[in-house]
């Protein structure tokens, strides 16, 4: 029997073409006649814009037009309030768009952009968030739909009587996706049909969201996204720059293109908000765990409610008989937060991971083994069983991959010249998500089989998985199987978020390769069909059905990090993660997936914030120079490992979804590792040379 | 927005035809003073390959060779480059073989959404002739430094933390360094 193409380490179907510069991105459709867009952000942090000037920018050779409230056209109704860019003079946030100036050529949109003079009426602002806020409130929810508190038993009684009690908070500046592509479109109507070439994380979201803005049925709007150059999250909702390139495009009755520039995405692309974590856990003298609560403290900007999750992992990790998580918020003059990696887990598992290392210290106990003595046998918060749990196991293969036996638990125990070495562990959880999608599969006239589904590969390896797990469905090798994805014309599908993409689009690619099968078979098994047979597949109703058991991979991080007892400088030395999230469907493009959320996890511990300027009311950090990325010096031997699951409780594939876990968890075993290092115990992201210095005497 | 006067009245001209060799191709192309050389090759040529990023030479992800050196394209003006002879990633092929490095990120599964990929790949041509002429980096050990230093002028050995430390110039969010550092590895002499 043929070995099954799940599983292998296919190559990207795609990747000759990125390789050799081919694949083409959302600016990079050659189209006649193709005018350009540059937005113009608001310089104030709230207020009206009073006039827009535009005479100056309008009378340079090339220009084609200037867009502002007084005079674009009229958008329909937005389900999500950033889409309704330039129909009001109102500014709710500093970087919020107020005008887009449209040229022949880049040069001249831009020059236009900086020319025009815009008068504001600039009120007062309040855009920095502090613990004792008066405008924070508690939500009814926090995203994802979780509710905002959840109460068991009785916390503050059982943390009073508790032997061993840590009570600590942990901060966190807000961060910035910043995919390597900034956000894009290329908008072209004809015959009063609407083409988007946009650079997203799903296009059947963003076809939804125009349609109705543009006064349009959703047939009359397509949208590509064939190649999207990274998203983490920031690409998951429709963006400005889709409608902007639209509105342009119909005003200038030319197709326009419109790349955002990088130095506007802290305002308009969304950001992982800022958060005050408290944690309090209590236990008795062998390290079991008897009270817990994980309180949050975040902010959201006045257009919408955006609320971080970021307590909701302790709901799920560890023993907690008497427990309380909370969500509280301020609506602030902020940009918009919205979705970055891991949601919620990222800083969330920084905080709860941060503070079991903090009680594993205060009990002398070895943090693996309290986290294996609080490892419980149901769901904490739902008391449903889990579908598979690995944790334990994750932890304990790491240990034996990362030489963990050997270590010294006291901190400064390892010194190499100016460099402290210490080493650090924390866990790694990710809910298992899932969403109904559609599918078709159909045999090609020539034999083979093409699959047609409007998934999104930003970089997962989407494209070729889908294609494997077809093959398997349909019994045939991968390289029988066509596939289409990353247009909307195609069958409707979720979005490549949640690390739901594969699992959702998996299923329904299975369910219609399955039927189509079938019909192979009635119409005489394996010969080239004389017509072409089809089979369509819908999971609604099957994938979004309610589940008896609670779905989650786990994980496991080791850290291995020298600091520069002089400078305060943090290099980590090693990362090594061990993971169980089902059944991995691609070897090779699964291990660089959990590679790669390590690498951001490294980010946000050492490197990445976005400071808010209290004086402009914005974020400081505009540049990559300035917001920083890991770069390839900073990342150093990267192990990624697993344990393969046999979950039945998941979908066909028995996958669960690799795209955030390996972010997970990162930066608090980086920073229990520093601790180890210096015996400093620094409780703030990220850990900058400035911070970590200030704590070494 | 600070108030911008009126632009003053232009008596010298704006554009330029200049001559721009890409892939062993001559254009003569006219442009806008302020056009760069990537977006000469993007706009102009319909070269997309090389990709903005940031537009400011702070991500590497418009790298190209230009007389053979690697070079941010967003920081060099159209004008300035007439008459160079100008590589992108799209002319490192040979016919239907890709060049030996775009085969090993291939293999090595050196990216993940290809953004930041041509300008990789181009840059790992460049640093390799670079170190292979005998250009130190940062981690080189300093001659008269004890074992490991080159001498001055001969090749340098690309190992790892060479190969980390010169290709820092090129950002990848999605985090697919170890594996382009694992692809720059096999075609290092």
């Amino acid at each position: 029997m043929r070995p099954p193409e799940t599983g292998a380490p296919l190559r990207r179907l795609e990747g000759q073409l990125k390789v050799t510069g081919s694949a083409r991105y959302a600016v990079e459709y050659a189209l006649p006649e193709t005018a350009y867009a540059w937005p113009v952000p608001a310089t104030v942090a709230r207020g009206e814009v009073r006039a827009v000037h535009a005479a100056d920018a309008l009378a340079m050779p090339g220009a084609l037009a200037v867009l502002s409230h007084e005079n674009a056209p009229r958008l329909g109704p937005a389900d999500d309030p950033i889409l309704s860019v330039l129909q009001d003079p109102h500014v709710p946030h500093r970087g919020w768009y107020v005008a887009l100036a449209v040229a022949e050529t880049l040069e001249v949109a831009r020059a236009m952009a900086a020319a025009l003079q815009i008068d504001y009426a600039a009120d007062a602002h309040d855009t920095v968030l502090t613990s004792g806020h008066p405008k924070l409130y508690e939500p009814e929810q926090a995203n994802g739909g979780h509710p905002a508190r959840r109460e068991s038993g009785d916390f503050d009684g059982a943390y009073a009587a508790s032997a061993v009690r840590v009570d600590a908070t942990y901060t966190m500046e807000a961060e910035h996706n910043h995919p390597m592509e900034p956000h894009a479109s290329t908008a072209h109507w004809v015959d009063g049909g609407l083409t988007v070439y946009d650079s997203n994380q799903g296009s059947t979201k963003v076809k939804q969201a125009l349609a109705p803005l543009f006064g349009l049925r959703p047939e009359q709007v397509t949208v590509v996204a064939e190649h999207v150059g990274g998203g983490f999250g920031s690409k998951g909702t429709p963006r400005p720059q889709a409608v902007l390139a639209a509105m342009a495009a119909r005003h200038v009755g030319r197709p326009v293109r419109l790349a955002l520039p990088r130095a506007q995405l802290a305002g308009v692309v969304g950001h992982r908000a800022p958060t005050i974590q408290r944690l309090r856990i209590g236990a008795d003298r062998q390290g079991r765990i008897d009270a817990l609560a994980h309180e949050i403290l975040t902010h959201t900007s006045t257009v919408k409610e955006f609320v971080e999750q970021a307590a909701t992992p302790s709901r799920t990790m560890y023993t907690s008989p008497n427990s309380r998580t909370t969500h509280h918020v301020a609506a602030l003059d902020v940009p918009s937060p919205s979705w970055m990696r891991a949601p919620g887990e990222a800083p969330g598992m920084y905080a709860l991971e941060s503070a079991m290392d903090e009680l594993a210290v205060a009990l002398d106990i070895d943090p693996i083994e309290l986290r294996v003595r609080n490892d419980p046998a149901v769901e904490p918060d739902t008391g449903k069983p889990f579908s598979s749990r690995h944790l334990v196991e994750c932890l304990r293969e790491g240990a034996r991959l990362f030489g963990w036996a050997d270590r010294d638990p006291r901190p400064r125990s390892r010194r190499e010249g100016r460099q402290l070495i210490g080493t650090g562990v924390a866990s790694a959880t990710y809910p298992v998500l899932v969403s109904p999608s559609t599918a078709e599969a159909c045999t090609e006239p020539g034999g083979g089989y093409r699959v047609r589904i409007n998934a999104t590969d930003i970089g997962t390896g989407a494209r070729t998985v889908l294609a494997q797990v077809a093959a398997d469905a349909l019994g045939v090798p991968v390289d029988h199987v066509l596939i289409d994805i990353g247009c909307s014309d195609l069958p409707a599908a979720p979005l490549a978020g949640g690390s739901s993409g594969t699992a959702s689009w998996g299923w329904a690619v299975h369910r219609a390769c399955r039927r189509l099968r079938a019909l192979v078979e009635e119409a005489g098994g394996d010969e080239v069909p004389s017509t072409t047979l089809r089979a369509f597949a819908d999971t609604a109703g099957e994938a979004d059905a309610a589940s008896d058991y609670a779905r989650h991979a786990f994980g496991a991080h080791f850290a291995e990090v020298a600091v520069d007892a002089d400078t305060g400088e943090t290099r980590v030395r090693r990362l090594l993660g061990v993971f169980a999230a089902g059944h991995i469907l691609n070897s090779r493009t699964g291990r660089s997936q959990f590679i790669g959320g390590m690498v951001m996890g490294l980010g946000m511990a050492l490197l990445e914030g976005s400071t808010m300027d209290p004086v402009f009311g914005d974020f400081a950090e505009r540049d990559l120079a300035s917001y920083h990325v890991p770069s390839c010096a900073d990342v150093p031997a990267v192990e990624a490992h697993w344990i393969d699951e046999d979950d039945r409780h998941l979908n066909p594939m028995g996958s669960k979804g690799i795209g955030e876990i390996g972010i997970v968890g990162t930066a608090a075993a980086i920073g229990n590792a520093l601790h180890h290092a210096t015996g400093v115990r620094l409780r703030e992201l990220p850990m900058t040379p400035d911070r970590v210095l200030a704590h070494l005497g | 927005m600070a108030t911008i006067s009126k632009p003053t009245v232009q008596h010298r001209p704006t554009s330029s035809e200049v001559t721009l060799r890409v892939n062993g191709v001559s254009h003569r192309l006219t442009v806008d003073h302020r056009t760069t050389v990537l977006d000469a090759l993007r706009e102009h040529l319909d070269h997309t390959g090389p990709k903005k990023g940031c537009d400011h030479g702070q991500c590497g992800a418009c790298t190209v060779l230009v007389g053979g050196r690697r070079t941010n394209s967003c920081l060099l003006l159209a004008v300035a480059a007439d008459g160079e002879e100008i590589t992108t990633v799209e002319g490192l092929s040979d016919g239907e073989q890709p060049h030996p490095v775009q085969r090993a990120f291939l293999d090595h599964d050196g990216f993940q959404c290809g953004y930041c990929t041509p300008g990789q790949v181009c840059s790992a041509i460049g640093m390799l002739a670079e170190a292979a002429d005998g250009h130190p980096s940062h981690v080189t050990p300093l001659p008269g430094t004890g074992s490991g230093a080159p001498p001055p002028g001969s090749p340098v050995p690309l190992t790892p933390a060479e190969i980390r430390e010169r290709m820092s110039g090129n950002l990848c969010r999605c985090g697919a360094y170890p594996n382009i550092v694992a692809a720059i590895e096999e075609v290092a002499p």
